[in-house]
């Protein structure tokens, strides 16, 4: 058999693991045309010309990364100052993906955990419930819930009757909201990994745990965490990335105070006023730190594992 | 390490009083009771189905009894949670953490109950030894055999130093071979650590190899409880006469008792004197001989009568499938000795009973 996989260790080594090469060329060749090529695409973009209405000139330049990161004057002709405007939009938006990631997983793990502990025959309807928003599109969704909130909406009406508060709350344009926005559109990317992991749990393993003395908390934080983290990972990459360059959520929930990543990028190829060059080195900017938390991630995982 | 309990009494590690449980509407444990002793190899035998596993869990602490009483060295715990019970458990399946190494494994238990991780290490590292894995200690479970992960177990259990240790089938998950090395090596271990060993198993060949004492289950109810050689030769019923080792049951009629000594006419009409398992009356009964305290006599002699219809060749045994004139089977094992002459199929024979090791049963 061609393609003998390397001695592994722990379950699932052996020659299984590895498939023929001749059997991967049509995952590679879409691999290649889908994800490589628009990405060697985009790299190119980043460090050509601008053309005024959209659109690139062929003529290499650095002007693209140079206008993220240096400020020089409105005319371009002062010493070179650290440009913020960008890197802060960057880190906002880092920091608010960062914040609707640690939503959806407090939220996310004890609902698939619920899910996954229910009787077999009603968890696929559970799941059902959990992906049903997914039938809509996603703008919609999201104007949806901004008329839901806004100080008008039906939530505001209800606390308003309840007396719970005296005056509207004044959600929409802040960052709660686009928290909001984002926990409710990303929430299902946490739930369902989360979920295959704690369905694979053997709960013999908590057993283990109690009859060793470790009480309900200790058995979740040494045992149970650890176990099906892998779940957990593969959640907050799926909520942390798309939140990062989400630009629906900031735009109609947030305005102009809550700018991020994703609306930035946006800009730069709608219309005339765009900026390919531009669109491309921020994108490729956001890319290489999406790679690069991976990476990290990675190593450290290598490093655990003995 | 013999312990007073609070009654007084010396060295009863752990006291089953008339436990029930009740899963709806089924009732898996109908009220079972016996005591097992400081250091004892106890085992609890029964099919599939009798409630083994089920009274192994309401002693550890994952089932709530529906009533009675389990008390450690005369504490009742029926109540308190399993993290709460000085009794650890070797699972069928194992249960290993898979994510901790083999060391880190036997340390969980230690450093839940306070041991400083020093000492844990030190700890772990000796029961390891004393399974015979001191050279596995930085091996993640998945990379042991099946053997070496369920001696992991036992060292995980061991460590905390229990009151009782309790066993689901460990050796279920082994092949033969293996099994009957780990029996021994158990066996061993168990007598070195002096900790009381709840066995549980549905292999009788398993019980009666290393048990100090057994209590035979069926239907959720405790039928016997004595060492493995009064459960295998003075049964008290039929189940466990049947369930323990290969018997004949022949059909008898009583004809006269006197104490605990009865006089029965066997098929064929011919008297035997026998004893009982219990107080018995005038009447039908039940006469248990092991095919092995059957003797082949000629033709006519003896106390039964007999056809063969087959031969079953074992080995170091030969087995002889006859029936009598009525038609009841009946088994009988002769050596594979030199000389042994084995009837033909269709001989007609005699069989001798072997007087003291026949059992009348009623129920
Ligand atoms: N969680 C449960 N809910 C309902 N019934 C149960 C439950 N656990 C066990 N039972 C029932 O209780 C009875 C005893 O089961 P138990 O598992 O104790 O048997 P066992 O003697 O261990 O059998 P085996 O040798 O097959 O392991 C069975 O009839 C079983 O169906
Ligand atoms: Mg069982």
């Amino acid at each position: 058999m061609a393609g003998v996989a390397p001695p592994g260790t722990g379950t699932g080594s052996g020659i299984y693991r590895g498939n023929g090469p001749r059997l991967m060329l049509p995952v590679w060749a879409f691999i290649g045309i889908f994800l490589v090529l628009p990405v060697l695409l985009m790299a190119v973009y980043s460090f050509l010309t601008k053309e005024f209405r959209g659109g690139v000139i062929w003529d290499p330049t650095l002007a693209a990364y140079d206008k993220f990161f240096l400020d020089r004057g409105l005319f371009g002709d002062e010493p070179p100052v650290i440009e913020w405007t960008y890197i802060g939009i960057f880190w906002r938006s880092i920091w608010q993906a960062g914040l609707a990631t640690l939503f959806c997983l407090v939220i996310g793990f004890p609902t698939a955990w619920f899910i996954a502990t229910r009787d077999v025959r009603t968890r696929s309807a559970w799941l059902f419930l959990v992906t049903i928003p997914y039938w809509v599109n996603l703008l919609i969704r999201t104007v949806s819930m901004k008329f839901l909130i806004r100080d008008t909406g039906p939530l505001n009406e209800f606390l308003l009757w309840t007396g719970v508060v005296d005056g509207p709350l004044g959600l929409v344009n802040t960052n709660l909201a686009v928290q909001i926005g984002l926990f409710y559109s990303y929430l299902p990317f946490m739930v369902l990994p989360i979920y295959a992991a704690v369905e694979r749990y053997d709960f013999a393993l908590s057993e283990a745990a109690a009859d060793l003395y470790a009480g309900a908390w200790t058995t979740l934080r040494l045992v149970i965490l650890p176990v099906v983290r892998p779940g957990i990972v593969a959640g907050c990459i799926l909520v942390f990335v798309p939140s990062l360059g989400a630009f629906l959520a900031p735009d109609l929930l947030g305005g102009a105070k809550t700018f991020m990543i994703g609306s930035l990028i946006e800009e730069q190829f709608k219309g005339a006023a765009g900026n390919w060059p531009f669109g491309a080195a921020a994108s490729m900017i956001l890319l290489s730190i999406v790679l690069g938390v991976l990476l990290l991630y990675a190593r450290s995982q290598a490093k655990g594992a003995r | 390490m013999a312990q007073v309990d609070s009654s007084g009494g010396i060295g009863i590690a752990v006291d089953v009083d008339d436990v029930v449980k009740r899963y709806g509407t089924l009732t898996a444990l109908h009220g079972v009771s016996f005591d097992i002793r400081d250091g004892e190899f106890f085992t609890l035998l029964g099919p599939s189905g009798c409630g083994k596993t089920t009274l192994l869990r309401c002693i550890a602490g994952f089932e709530e009894v529906s009533g009675g009483a389990i008390r450690l060295h005369g504490e009742d715990i029926a109540r308190l949670p399993p993290h709460r019970r000085q009794v650890n458990t070797v699972f069928q399946q194992y249960a290993l953490f898979p994510h901790m190494d083999v060391l880190a494994n036997v340390m969980f238990g230690l450093l839940r109950r306070g041991w400083t991780r020093r000492d844990a290490t030190a700890r772990a590292r000796e029961v390891l030894a004393l399974v015979r894995l001191a050279d596995f200690a930085e091996r993640r479970p998945a990379q042991l055999s099946g053997g070496q992960q369920q001696r992991v177990a036992l060292a995980r259990a061991l460590a905390p130093g229990p009151q009782v240790l309790l066993l689901d089938e460990p050796l279920s998950a082994l092949d033969l071979k293996l099994r009957q090395a780990v029996r021994v090596e158990l066996k061993q271990i168990q007598r070195e650590t002096d900790i009381a060993f709840v066995f549980v198993t549905h292999d009788q060949e398993e019980a009666l190899t290393m048990s100090d004492r057994i209590a035979v289950m069926s239907d959720g109810r405790v039928q016997q409880i004595g060492t493995p050689r009064e459960v295998y030769e003075a049964p008290v019923n039929r189940f466990v006469a049947g369930f323990i080792g290969e018997t004949n049951l022949l059909d008898v009629a009583i004809r006269s008792v006197d104490g605990s000594r009865a006089e029965v006419l066997l098929p064929g009409g011919r008297p035997f004197a026998c004893a009982a398992a219990a107080p018995v009356a005038a009447g039908p009964g039940h006469l248990s001989v092991r095919p092995e305290r059957i003797e082949l006599v000629a033709a006519g002699e003896g106390d039964l009568t007999a056809t063969v219809r087959d031969h079953v060749y074992l080995g170091t045994d030969i087995q002889l499938h006859a029936r009598l004139a009525d038609d009841e089977a009946v088994v009988v094992r002769i050596q594979n000795a030199a000389g042994s002459a084995i009837p033909e199929r269709g001989a007609e024979i005699g069989l001798k009973l072997e007087a003291g090791a026949a059992r009348l049963l009623t129920d």
